[in-house]
């Protein structure tokens, strides 16, 4: 196997924090190189010196004559009103006396899609595909750019059981075909079944490479410095109140007929295939969206429909689900987020207590573990676990008696899951309730106490989360209604 | 950088870096005063603040509603108008100057919460309802004036006259006006909402601040400013005229954008304005004492802002 790609001794610093230390990583020919590390331990930062979009302070990154690297990043890089095959061949279109070769962009298409086995017309707009054959476009165009290495940051955070399965498959084929490829994921299974090496990274430092079929444990340990106990530390309690309550909520073409309640320390788990109208119940029941029918009651009071301010003050809470694009303002440092929900009651005759504001942060951010060079750091250098972390923690410091979790642990390391699910914890012992809208079938079965599942806009059943299956759960979350 | 931190001490070093326009004024001002002997006379320089006064307290409001992600086309119009309002209802409806002075101002703020609403209710993108009271406010100005420069109150002319010898009373506001933008950035909530909802509306949504009722309250305040603004050009003059401030409102932005604001939101400092209103005044009153012809003045301030936030956005990749 021939070596296409070697950094050695790579040292990034950003004002003042070390993101890596001495780094060595390598990628050979037809071989998943797997990059495992909790959030903020540097994987992002060692791929972004890898592209070439960091100068590492000091180390050197060679590659083999001719080898391109390719990154497929979280966030596609795509056009959405383009269409599949002119986003393929984007800035570099077929030409003949200078004028784009439809037919031949097109024929071309079909081919380079066989290759990552996308059967789409190539004439699609991509907005109108799947988040998976997004992904799949993108691996596409970055193959014809013949990129020799392939790195895959997190792709399958935001896809189905499924189309993991057929990434992981088409990762395999690429590799065949000579292609080195570094996936990164949180997922340790996905990881025992691709993977050719695995290095791990821990505070900037490379903490070592297991080799294929390392054990899940041995990959934890490694990865958080201690052995983990208990994946889903869950401490069920004596349910009290009912603290929510939805009832007959409906929203035509969305939801219909949703109801269920939650009691002070209690975990409700809102289960259900992504489109099933989890989100927009939970959306809706904050106050974000409007509904057509039913209410929702909050410790008792009725909300008025469409005041996510109203539902504030009688206690709801909502974490939503698109950290980045609803969760945080990027422009802003990590103080001035964890503050948001609080900025109201803490001025007076329109003016900040900021002090008290900046205390609360602090305080909060120490609490959580926040990794952060300071509260005056913006919120956009904070890895995706840290940046969550802001997320729960302005909440927290509103003291909401519902708080609405939706998907909160996506894109989010082993070690920080573990932290949020103790947070879950501390607020139902302190006689709070969490609504907890995941799609990880493990997470809802092991955190809540019991579980909604959702079905085609409907609530199909309601389980006892402990001794439940996920094989009940999906049986439920598959289930048809007749119109 | 958004969050205004209490510095102790000053290191020059610092605070040059981290505001590139700071560091162009200094430039600007040192080469002026090798090419120009008459520019460091306490008396220029005197009249470089009152310059820059009427263009600094316009673009102080605008940096409330750039920072809050939007735009406001429609501040050189509002400045004309409310000082004509002013000056018609003393002149024309022999009302008195204070009262007159306060119509003038209420015209800014109810112009300012137009746009605000045809904004936040309306849902019209910030650029198109702004540029609609640009050319509303322009026309009425004209309407009240039937297109003749009316007299101003006393008061009004007042405001654009010496306090004491040395002293212009402009200047004086434009400081008073920056101290009030300061504080209303960093320490009031419909400031720490205007970053939150520059940087990303929904997520300030979600966070329960009321996007709609805050939007009302930033335009609000660029109405007000610019009606202040109005004045203070009127004063300066002794009369409003139909034809005042046009073309202002492209100086506001100008002055915001120099002084390191981001059009897309999020981002921006009532210094930074400041010393862009300066950049600007300091630029046209050195080009006039080395006598370079107007038209060529215009060329060499559109190269300026181009410049300006070229070096900031280089500055900003460099970190």
């Amino acid at each position: 196997m021939a070596e296409l790609l070697r950094a050695e001794g790579i040292t990034k610093r950003f004002t003042g924090a070390l993101a890596l230390d001495g780094v060595d990583f390598a990628v050979n020919s037809g071989e998943v190189h797997v990059l495992l590390g909790e959030n903020g331990a540097g994987k992002s930062t060692l791929v972004k010196v890898l592209a070439g979009v960091y100068r590492p302070d000091s180390g050197s990154v060679r590659v083999a004559d001719g080898v391109n690297l390719a990154v497929i990043y979280q966030e596609l890089t795509l056009v959405p009103e383009l269409s599949v095959a002119e986003n393929l061949f984007l800035g570099r279109p077929p030409r003949r006396f200078g004028v784009v070769d439809r037919a031949r962009m097109l024929r071309d298409a079909v081919g380079l899609l066989a290759r990552v086995g996308l059967r789409v017309d190539p004439a699609t707009p991509v907005k109108e595909l799947g988040i998976a054959q997004q992904q799949m476009v993108e691996i596409a165009r970055a193959l014809d750019l013949n990129a020799g290495v392939l790195v895959l940051d997190e792709p399958t955070a935001v896809l189905t059981d499924t189309e993991t399965d057929r990434l992981l498959e088409i990762m395999a084929e690429i590799r065949d075909q000579g292609v080195g490829l570094v996936f990164i994921t949180h997922h340790l299974d996905e990881i025992r079944r691709i993977a050719d090496r695995v290095t791990v990274l821990r505070d900037g430092r490379s903490v070592g490479v297991l080799p294929a079929g390392s054990s899940v444990e041995q990959m934890i340990e490694l990865m958080v410095g201690r052995a983990i106990s208990e994946q889903y530390p869950r401490r069920s309690q004596e349910p009290g109140d009912v603290l929510l309550k939805v009832d007959s909520l409906t929203r035509d073409g969305r939801f219909t007929d949703v109801s269920f309640e939650v009691r002070a320390g209690e975990v409700v788990g809102i289960a259900g295939l992504v489109g099933a109208g989890r989100t927009e119940v939970v959306r809706a029941a904050f106050g974000v969206d409007h509904y057509d029918s039913g209410h929702v009651e909050v410790a008792g009071r009725r909300l008025p429909g469409g005041d996510v301010r109203a539902a504030m003050r009688a206690g709801l809470g909502l974490v939503p689900e698109d950290r980045k694009g609803q969760g945080l303002v990027l422009t802003s440092s990590v103080g001035e987020n964890l503050g948001l929900v609080t900025l109201r009651s803490a001025t007076r005759a329109g003016i900040v207590d900021r002090k008290r504001q900046r205390r609360h942060a602090d305080e909060m951010a120490t609490a959580l573990r926040v990794k952060t060079s300071g509260l005056d750091q913006e919120v956009r250098e904070l890895s995706g676990g840290n940046q969550q972390k802001v997320v729960i923690g302005k909440w927290l410091l509103a003291d909401p008696r519902v708080l609405v979790l939706d998907e909160p642990t996506r894109g989010v390391d082993v070690g920080a899951k573990v932290e949020i699910y103790e947070l879950i914890n501390r607020m139902t012992a302190a006689g709070r309730a969490v609504l907890l809208v995941s799609s990880d079938l493990p997470e809802v079965i092991g955190m809540s106490d019991r579980i909604v599942v959702m079905a085609h806009g409907r609530v199909a059943g309601e389980l006892p989360a402990r001794g439940t299956t996920q094989d009940e759960v999906m049986a439920l979350a598959v289930q048809e209604f007749s119109a | 950088m958004t969050t205004a931190t209490a510095r102790t001490g000053v290191d020059a070093r610092k605070i040059l870096s981290e505001n590139g326009a700071l560091g162009g004024l200094v430039v600007l001002v040192v080469a002026l005063s090798i090419l120009a002997p008459t520019f460091l006379s306490t008396q220029n320089l005197i009249n470089v603040g009152v310059q820059a006064a009427v263009v600094a307290v316009l673009a102080f409001g605008s940096t409330f509603v750039i920072v809050s992600g939007g735009i406001d086309l429609s501040v050189g119009s509002v400045a004309a108008l409310s000082a004509m309002v002013g000056a018609w209802s003393s002149a024309e409806a022999g009302l008195p100057g204070p009262v007159a002075l306060l119509l003038g101002l209420a015209t800014g703020v109810a112009a300012g919460l137009i746009n605000g609403a045809m904004v936040s209710f309306g849902r019209l993108p910030a650029f198109i309802a702004t540029l609609a009271m640009l050319s509303i406010a322009r026309g009425l100005t004209l309407v009240v004036s039937q297109g003749t420069p009316l007299a101003t109150p006393d008061v009004v002319t007042f405001l654009g006259s010496n306090l004491v010898p040395q002293v212009p009373l402009p200047l004086l506001i434009m400081l008073v006006f920056f101290g009030i933008t300061g504080f209303v950035l960093s320490r009031t909530y419909a400031g720490r909402s205007m970053y939150a909802i520059g940087g990303n509306e929904e997520a300030a949504r979600l966070s329960g601040i009321d996007v709609r009722r805050q939007k009302l309250v930033i335009y609000a305040l660029s109405g007000l400013f610019a009606a202040v603004a109005g004045m203070l050009l009127a004063g300066r003059l002794a009369s409003a005229g139909p034809q005042a401030a046009v073309g202002y409102e492209l100086d506001a932005i100008a002055a915001v954008v120099i002084g390191g604001a981001s059009l897309s939101g999020g981002v921006g400092r009532a210094f930074g304005t400041l010393v862009g209103a300066l950049v600007l005044a300091v630029l046209r009153n050195g080009l006039n004492q080395l006598q370079v012809s107007p038209f060529w003045q215009q060329v060499v301030i559109g190269v300026v802002i181009a410049l300006a936030v070229l070096l900031d956005t280089l500055r900003r990749r460099s970190r």
